[in-house]
């Protein structure tokens, strides 16, 4: 028997989940989630685009206080069907994240707890591609999240537009070279990213209004970068 | 939580028709748009795709183009586009093209026409919007379209060779060698007191390289005669603010080869049909051109084969309804002296002159792709009947048999040369005239509208201007009959029905349609000859008698602009519907079915009809029946 080192495959991962798991929620999720494996082209799918807002960047100890989503194709944003929840945090909130976000104690007082907010979102991203700008805040969150509250571990393949940025202003020869030569490198912040693209700057910031900003960014990196006819599974990570 | 797009319903509140809308309705277009990226020279809409959103550019910008390909309007951000589209029964008629990186909203048309329902402000300014583009598109056409908007001194290649009336016919021709010109202009010189004693060129007449071999060289005239007697004298010429259009149309009415051009009083030039042809070489120009080197009748119908798809062409450069008119009218023209021509080889030379007169649409360079062929012989007055009647009846029949197998069928009314009836001599012409206008009875009137448009276009055409000078000199000083006339003029209405509804048509086939030409182009035109005799203008062609009519004052204000607008419009409406007909393989004919047409064309053409209604109740003023 040849012995070799097995790469990470979501088609595995994915088979494993759906067979072991038996939260009807998370099952039903993953097994949605199987279909894009094989053959599924940019052109056929079905995306969200999911951006959350956090009082911090750790997972462990800092809460998701708002979610945005927006379903889309590669032909059309559907605004119309767009979801925005703020979320009750357990702890309290610190007035820093009060500033930066401009949700009041008052208006995440009355919101729905954690809990509840994933019950509406699981079915929204059913059987469609997840699009984020910055895969580590959403994955980790909801990774956080889901032990805790479900018992289970949701990580699922999602398409990270700043990784596809990175790829392109980051790696190989030329930014490399560039860098060598003390180039200051290209930002991939989501608002940067997207002023390469020729889209218009957005003046305010809540999920929603980002989770627009990063569906419309991929459309532009597809247009760009990618073709119709592309896999997602060569696009997502 | 419900969603709530701030950042959408501010930005598109910034602009119009977006800004007319209070908060709320700004909130539910912000949450019902999609979006969509569109990369640098995508196609946003291609002509003729389903439309079903109005367009609003957040980013980016997006040029709108014609059918044609042509450029139409380019738009940025805060600019919508898709209302017309949306008006036209969901057809993208302008095709939309990404310039730039450009991020598209797209409203859902249920909202769109809730908000155009709902708010005037918004609906005005999507339907105003969409009226001021249809002109600039109106205007951008005639832009476009070389022939009639270049005007002829634009053509001038060089300074015109020109020679003294003292010069001799031999150095007349030394100089059209040592130039390489075909032909010299012939001037002489004056002084002009009143203008300060400035000297100017004055055209006494032309010579061309044709004029020295038939009229120099083939009569073995005397290389010293002086130039001025074998030039040709007086020629006709054009003012160099004269559209290249007309100079075509003149050049072919008048078979001239060569057109000087005059700018204030004196000769800058000369131009030559080759050099129109050059400048436009797909138009009328080459099927006429053809028929004229066609050698049988069977080579004549096969050219005939060819006019519908000129005529599409046409439509399709957006040509104005009296430019296809004029050159569908000089084909026409062009087939019946080719078709002379020919009877006059196979039957011998006419035994005494004659004149071969086109009556109707042809006479008043109005013609379009089906059309009977109305026609009549003037004979000179030494003609006799039992002498010449068989020639002038075969030459009747092989013109009109011809013209029938090129697309010009019988007239159904007999009114050809082929019915002796219309077979007169110049002297019986004018009687026959004076009598109708003299005892205008039913039966005269009858066939006015044919009759009273003539023009000769072979054999001695003069004429036939002579007949039309005497019949435009009675008829004004005949109040009685123009009464009768504009009384005549009545006859057909316009389908506007009580309501203000259409009325549509029952009769056989075409159920629920309008006969687009009884209804509306020939009684406008027949409104327009009453008043254009009634001044005595002698133009023939409908818009020309307007502009006489228009300058003569006997029109209230602006309505003759509005006749004339409503002419352009009913004729364009018509030779588009030919033009699809055409293209579509179907027959050809003049009726359009209301129901295809989208709301503004209804609107338009509803607009139209009225004028053509109001234009007949001021006939029935103007020219009491006392």
């Amino acid at each position: 028997m040849f012995k070799h080192k097995r790469r990470f495959s979501w088609l595995d991962y994915l088979q494993e989940q759906s067979k072991t798991i038996q939260e009807p929620l998370l099952k039903c999720f993953y097994q949605s989630q199987l279909d894009f494996i094989q053959d599924k082209t940019l052109r056929a799918a079905e995306f969200v685009a999911l951006d959350f807002e956090t009082t911090g960047l750790c997972p462990e100890q800092d809460e998701i206080v708002s979610v945005g989503l927006v379903p889309f194709t590669l032909q059309r944003i559907k605004v119309a069907q767009a979801k925005h929840w703020l979320v009750r945090p357990q702890g309290q909130l610190s007035d820093e994240s009060v500033v930066i976000h401009g949700i009041t104690h008052s208006d995440l007082s009355q919101a729905p707890s954690l809990d509840k907010v994933l019950q509406s979102l699981l079915p929204e991203l059913q059987g469609k591609v997840v699009v984020v700008h910055y895969q580590f805040i959403e994955r980790e969150f909801l990774a956080q999240a889901s032990v805790r509250l479900m018992g289970q571990e949701l990580i699922f393949p999602m398409i990270d537009t700043m990784a596809i940025e990175a790829r392109w202003h980051r790696m190989g020869w030329r930014s490399e070279l560039k860098r060598w030569f003390g180039a200051k490198q290209v930002s991939i912040r989501l608002a940067d990213s997207r002023v390469r693209y020729g889209l218009p700057r957005y003046q305010m910031h809540s999920a929603l209004t980002d989770a627009i900003a990063t569906a419309e960014l991929f459309q532009a990196q597809v247009r760009h970068r990618f073709s119709d006819s592309d896999y997602v599974s060569d696009v997502w990570q | 939580m419900e969603a709530e797009h701030i950042e959408i319903a501010e930005f598109i509140g910034r602009y119009p028709p977006f800004s007319f809308l209070p908060q709320d309705a700004l909130y539910s277009v912000a949450s019902a748009i999609e979006i969509s990226y569109y990369r640098q020279g995508a196609d946003v809409y291609c002509f003729g795709d389903d439309i079903h959103d109005f367009c609003f550019i957040r980013s980016g910008s997006v040029e709108i183009y014609r059918r044609n390909g042509h450029l139409y309007n380019r738009l940025s951000v805060g600019d919508v586009f898709g209302q017309l589209g949306l008006l036209m029964k969901n057809r993208v008629r302008l095709p939309a093209r990404a310039l730039e990186d450009s991020l598209i909203y797209f409203v859902p048309e249920a909202l769109f026409n809730e908000l155009c329902d709902n708010f005037d402000e918004f609906a005005y300014f999507v339907e105003v919007d969409d009226k001021r583009k249809l002109n600039k598109e109106v205007q951008q056409q005639q832009e476009d379209n070389a022939l009639s908007s270049v005007k002829v001194g634009a053509l001038i290649a060089r300074a015109p060779v020109m020679i003294s009336t003292q010069a001799s016919v031999r150095q007349a021709a030394q100089i059209m060698t040592e130039e390489s010109v075909s032909s010299l202009l012939i001037i002489e010189q004056i002084t002009s007191f009143e203008d300060g004693g400035e000297e100017r060129k004055k055209l006494v007449g032309i010579l061309t390289d044709r004029d020295l071999r038939t009229r120099v060289v083939s009569q073995g005239i005397d290389l010293e005669t002086p130039v001025t007697e074998v030039m040709t004298a007086s020629p006709k010429t054009l003012d160099k603010e004269t559209y290249v259009f007309e100079a075509m149309l003149m050049m072919l009415r008048f078979n001239l080869h060569h057109l000087p051009i005059i700018e204030h009083g004196s000769p800058i030039g000369v131009i030559a049909i080759s050099d129109i042809v050059r400048h436009e070489s797909k138009n009328s120009l080459y099927i006429v051109g053809l028929i004229h080197r066609q050698q049988t009748l069977a080579e004549l119908a096969l050219v005939a084969n060819d006019v519908p798809a000129c005529f599409v062409r046409m439509v399709g450069q957006e040509s104005s309804a009296h430019m296809i008119g004029s050159a569908m009218s000089v084909i026409g023209r062009s087939f019946k002296q080719r078709l002379c021509e020919l009877a006059e080889e196979k039957l011998g030379p006419p035994p005494v002159p004659y004149c071969f007169l086109a009556l109707g649409s042809m006479a008043r360079d109005e013609q379009l792709l089906i059309t009977d062929q109305d026609n009549a012989l003037i004979l000179s007055d030494d003609y006799e009947a039992s002498k010449h009647g068989d020639y002038f009846e075969s030459l009747a029949e092989f013109v009109s048999e011809g013209l029938d197998r090129c697309g010009y069928p019988y007239c159904s009314g007999r009114i050809m040369a082929t019915n002796p009836r219309w077979r007169k001599t110049l002297s019986e012409w004018r009687t026959c005239f004076a009598d109708w206008i003299d005892v205008p009875n039913p039966d005269a009137l009858l066939n006015c509208s044919v009759f009273f448009d003539l023009e000769g276009v072979w054999g001695n055409v003069a004429w036939a201007d002579d007949l039309y000078q005497f019949i435009v000199n009675r008829a004004q000083k005949t109040p009685k009959f123009l009464a009768s006339l504009a009384r005549n003029a009545l006859l057909r209405t316009p389908p506007l029905g009580f309501f203000k509804e259409f009325v549509m048509e029952q009769d056989g086939a075409h159920r629920r349609t309008i006969n687009l030409k009884r209804r509306g182009t020939a009684p406008l035109v027949d409104v327009i000859r009453v008043h254009a005799l009634a001044i005595g203008s002698r133009a023939r062609n409908s818009s020309e008698r307007l502009e006489d009519v228009i300058e003569s004052g006997i029109l209230p204000d602006k309505r003759g602009q509005e006749l004339k607008y409503a002419l352009e419009y009913l004729a364009m409406v018509r030779i588009r519907h030919q033009a699809e007909d055409v293209e579509s393989g179907e027959e050809v004919d003049n009726t359009i079915e209301p129901d295809k047409l989208s709301d503004i064309e209804r609107r338009n053409l509803k607009e139209a009809f009225n004028v053509l209604s109001s234009s007949q109740r001021f006939l029935k003023y103007r020219y009491p029946f006392s």
